[in-house]
């Protein structure tokens, strides 16, 4: 059982303090907490932490917590508790209170500090339901929801109140808002947001051949519709599930595992590949699932790295080479080559295909920008670089062997509008009929983006 | 109690499992479970609750056992890892006698821990590599095939690396291990010293079983030249060589040059051991070791000193010609100038040692050079699946066992932990807890176990009065083969807290020790070991003295337990 749970900010600093047992310290646990946390030798974790006091068992108290955009939530017992269990209903918590305060933050939970409280009496202790919608019925006090000041904001708005074109393309912040808007506001807009959301793993072997592939998958529905409303979630028909089914023609789309949340009805699924829910309000994994090793569309980046390595000079040459195999009308956000380096590399001149992209030397790597690149394009770059520590028999001229230390190159990217698996959403279909209100918006967007992209030099 | 939906259930669920009478009453027990069993509409943390508190319940046959197995199967499906992993422990628990329903449970779990191996969330990532570690004790083989799920990314926090390499280092067969060496070969140059070392130790770990390869690699690590890396390397090959022999060779050829990168006192006194035991293979190894004694004014470890004094008098007695000079300037210099008092007496010890002769100093300096069995000591071959079953899904796989001992024990002084009113609740936790718990049952303070007390100190002559003065009590026989090996046995025999007073040396005939413990009401166990290799048998003689035959009785069953184990090693 939970004996206190508290938020700490990233600097330290309590914003949320519970106790529920009464049976250990008082306040200064957080910052016990904070202090364990920062001095902790290097071989142990993070995750789990005990205390041991000399005076009494009061005094034993295992930490135990999860970090979530920039926050510590921390719940300590005196049990030999289950470790899934707790960090599972931690995650949930985090979620919980994104969904009444908006987006999780430091800002938000120090403005919301009486809804926070109010939440964590109905429901922890011993866990009573951690169900948005249950909840609702118990939560009195409303949000305070922050509206920060950016020029973006502005242009949306709109001259004398119209409705913009931008306002309705752009959803960028109306995620971020609590899910339980207030009681008074009857313009409440109807929205769902429907994101399938996949992260990779790619592992390529210096000679270019695949070593392993994984892709983890999840379909995400925030709703803001009144709960109870039932919706349809039609899939891509040629989703079949396990290495032996066959559905449809040509190649179809496989995956080796999917897990449903409880609350979706599959009776639709095997015919027709739809998901027929009653969502609550609030955040919810529908489906969750995984791939690994058999990528039905090409791989989104190769690259093809050269090395000419001096050992009696020292000089060090790095030609990279990439391409995106993307199809020419996608592209690839935020894409960062990340690339270790033998110690003591000292200078670094560069020669990059285009102007738009970035690189430099930190933290003992290479680190290569390109914001954006193009679906069939093709990027290099040269580097230069000096490493006048690393020995060698001298005299020999350049080697096309890399020098230990250099690589595996590592990717990082977003893909917008692309799913690696190839799933995507046919229809979102509401069966709720709203009384007058205009029809709820629906937000379906699909995105990929790297977990770990690492290839071997 | 928690919530668990509105029903009436929860109240006389609440009555059966608070109130003894209802337990003791088995028939509507059973049929709460029951209830309980089918109760739908509970959320996850009401599911993760129930099926904690089904662990409490013993099935009365084994029909009802699997009864209640396949009620609960639809767990293990969940989306939940909390109630899947719940359910996992109580199916362990429930089957503990049929060890293949144990293996299909775990066959199930395989995929949800994967998943969560893989998860978003860091913390439930580490939970779960750690329970993947726990279930790799027992089965080895089991997420073999699944090695690339364990390897690194650059973004992840250390403390994940360092759980993926272990678990990496323990999956390793025929199959995968080139693959996984040549990932953990990438990680050895990592940024971060810390992460390197690790890959370094497993990648030594490995060698035990596959050591070309491996040698290989820590081999080309030494061209590097760096000192963190190249100190690592090198005690692992003082590891390898002591576990090893077959690696020797290798380990003589790659040493020569090391010394240059080498300024951590650990990394020296790895390299001056090997070169000290080895030194008559590696050429150099003089003209190494006598710039370290060139340097030893400036040595600021008395560890290292003491390790370079045994070196070169083991060396001096391989190759005298080349070390007479220089070991003569180390003990000038540790007796008249040194200042610590450990590193001066071990020169004047060694000194005392060389003016008794020779052939006195090599009998005591030139022991076995490594010694494989303490190998087969060291990873105890498979263990039970329930050795653990209880431990799966709490703290104890997150902290390890190791330290979730000292934690415990911490507790243990003021309380009996948190663990203990559960394992006493279970009915038959005695069969459940194999020998090496042996240490946890003796602690239950009414389980009526012999306990003996650990740091035990009895001299020799003592020892003689005691025994001289007693009766045997018990005299037993067990069957043996072979040789004995003293310091294996010896250090078997210090693990269950029985004192070495004196022993024969290895090869003698016949061969005799005699022991002596003491349980924590002050009986004293004086016992005489006698092997006669001609009759393949030990027979041992116990003295007691006070007479009790119940702890006479647990005493010999802890003998014969470590005899019975030493014995199997060997044959």
């Amino acid at each position: 059982m939970i004996s206190q749970f508290f938020i700490l900010s990233s600097k330290g600093d309590p914003l949320i303090y519970k106790d529920f047992r009464g049976d250990s310290g008082g306040r200064d646990v957080a910052e016990l907490f904070y202090r364990k946390l920062t001095g902790l030798p290097g071989d142990e974790s993070p995750v789990v932490m005990v205390t041991t006091g000399g005076r009494g068992h009061h005094d034993d108290r295992h930490f135990i917590h999860i970090r979530h955009s920039g926050l510590y939530l921390v719940a300590t017992t005196s049990e030999n508790i289950s470790p899934f269990s707790l960090l599972e209903l931690l995650s949930r918590l985090a979620t919980l209170l994104g969904d009444y305060c908006g987006s999780l933050g430091e800002a938000t939970i120090s403005r919301n500090v009486a809804l926070v409280y109010e939440l964590l009496d109905e429901v922890l202790g011993y866990v009573q339901t951690t169900s948005t919608e249950v909840l609702r019925n118990f939560i009195q006090t409303e949000a305070v929801v922050s509206k920060p000041f950016s020029l973006f904001d502005l242009s949306s708005v709109g001259l004398f109140g119209a409705e913009t074109q931008q306002s309705k393309v752009a959803p960028s912040s109306a995620a971020s808002r609590p899910v339980l808007s207030s009681r008074s506001d009857q313009s409440q807009k109807n929205e769902v947001f429907l994101d399938v959301v996949e992260r990779l793993s790619v592992l390529i072997a210096s000679n270019g051949s695949l070593l392993k592939v994984d892709v983890q998958g999840e379909i995400r529905l925030k709703s803001f519709l009144p709960s109870g409303s039932e919706m349809r979630i039609g899939l891509t028909e040629e989703f079949c599930v396990g290495k032996s089914e066959l559905r449809g023609y040509g190649p179809g789309i496989r995956v080796d595992e999917v897990s449903f949340h409880s609350s979706v009805y599959l009776d639709e699924f095997e015919s027709h590949r739809i998901l027929r829910l009653q969502p609550p309000q609030g955040e919810l994994t529908v489906m969750r699932y995984q791939l690994s090793d058999d990528l039905p569309s090409p791989l989104p980046f190769r690259l093809f790295p050269s090395v000419q390595w001096d050992r009696g000079s020292g000089r060090l040459q790095v030609y990279l080479k990439l391409r995106c195999d993307l199809p020419p009308k996608s592209q690839a956000l935020n894409v960062r080559l990340h690339l270790p380096l033998p110690r003591g590399v000292v200078s670094l001149s560069q020669e990059l295909s285009s102007p738009e992209q970035k690189a430099e030397l930190g933290e003992g790597a290479l680190h290569w920008d390109l914001p954006r690149v193009q679906g069939g394009s093709q990027l290099s770059g040269l580097f230069q670089m000096d490493v006048p520590g690393l020995p060698g028999p001298p005299g020999q001229g350049p080697s096309a062997s890399a020098p230990l230390g250099l690589g595996p190159a590592s990717l990082s990217f977003e893909l917008p509008r692309h799913t690696c698996s190839g799933l995507q959403v046919r229809f979102l279909r509401l069966a709720f009929r709203p009384c007058g209100n205009a029809n709820p918006h629906k937000w379906v967007r699909h995105l990929s983006h790297s977990d770990a992209y690492v290839i071997r030099i | 109690m928690p919530y668990l939906g509105s029903e009436d259930v929860v109240k006389e669920l609440k009555k059966a499992l608070c109130n003894p009478h209802i337990q003791a009453d088995r028939l509507r027990y059973r049929s709460v479970i029951q209830r309980v069993i089918r109760m739908s509409k509970l959320d996850q943390w009401g599911q993760a609750e129930v099926l904690n508190f089904l662990l409490r319940y013993q099935p009365r046959s084994e029909e009802e056992l699997f009864d209640i197995l396949n009620l609960l199967d639809s767990f293990l499906k969940s989306s939940s890892p909390g109630v899947v992993m719940g359910a996992t422990k109580l199916f362990l628990i429930l089957a503990k006698k049929f060890p293949h329903v144990q293996t299909d449970v775990l066959m199930q779990v395989k995929g949800p821990l994967l998943a969560a191996c893989s998860s978003e969330s860091r913390e439930l990532c580490f939970a779960a590599l750690c329970h993947v570690r726990q279930i790799l004790h027992s089965l080895p083989g089991h997420f073999s095939s699944h090695y690339k799920k364990f390897f690194c990314s650059y973004s992840e926090p250390h403390y994940i690396k360092l759980q993926k390499v272990e678990v990496l280092c323990e999956l390793v067969n025929d199959e995968n291990v080139q693959q996984v060496l040549e990932e953990l070969r990438g990680y050895c140059t990592d940024v971060s010293a810390d992460f390197a070392q690790a890959a370094i130790l497993a990648i030594g770990g490995i060698a035990r079983t596959y050591t070309d390869q491996c040698m290989q690699i820590l081999t080309e690590l030494l061209g590097l030249r760096q000192e963190h890396i190249t100190t690592v390397v090198v005690q692992t090959f003082r590891d390898l060589a002591w576990l090893c022999p077959q690696c020797t060779e290798a380990v003589c050829q790659a040493l020569p040059g090391c010394e240059e990168n080498i300024q951590d006192s650990e990394g020296k006194q790895a390299l001056i051991w090997l070169l000290g035991v080895h030194g008559k293979r590696i050429p150099n190894a003089p003209y190494v070791l006598e710039d370290f004694i060139e340097n030893v004014k400036s040595e600021t470890f008395p560890a290292v000193k003491m390790e370079l004094l045994t070196a070169v008098l083991r060396l001096f007695l391989s190759r005298p010609a080349e070390c007479q000079d220089m070991l003569g300037r180390l003990l000038h210099y540790c007796i008249e100038e040194e200042k610590d008092m450990a590193v001066r007496d071990r020169g004047l010890f060694y000194y005392r040692l060389l003016l008794a002769g020779i052939s006195e100093a090599k009998q005591i300096l030139c022991s076995p050079e490594s010694d494989p069995s303490l190998r087969l000591l060291e990873d105890q071959a498979e263990r039970p699946v329930n050795s653990w079953a209880l431990d799966f899904n709490t703290l104890v796989p997150v902290y390890g066992k190791a330290r979730w001992a000292t934690i415990a024990k911490c507790q243990g002084v003021e309380h009996h932990g948190p663990e203990l009113p559960n394992t006493a609740a279970f009915p038959t936790s005695g069969s459940l807890i194999p020998e090496e718990n042996k240490e946890r049952v003796q602690e239950l303070p009414d389980s009526g176990a012999l306990m003996l007390i650990p740091n035990h100190q009895l001299t020799a002559e003592c020892f003689e009065k005691t025994w001289l003065s007693l009766k045997v009590a018990h005299q037993q026989v067990f069957p043996w083969q072979g040789a004995v090996h003293p310091d294996t046995l010896q250090m078997a025999l210090q693990v269950v807290n029985i004192q070495t007073i004196a022993m024969s040396r290895a090869g003698t005939q016949p061969w005799k020790a005699y022991l002596s413990a003491q349980d924590d009401t002050g009986c004293l166990f004086l016992t005489e070991l006698l092997l006669e290799p001609a009759n393949l048998q030990m027979q041992i003689s116990v003295k007691q003295s006070e007479a009790r035959t119940e702890t006479l009785k647990s005493f010999i069953s802890v003998l014969e337990t470590v005899i019975g184990t030493i014995g199997d090693i060997k044959s």
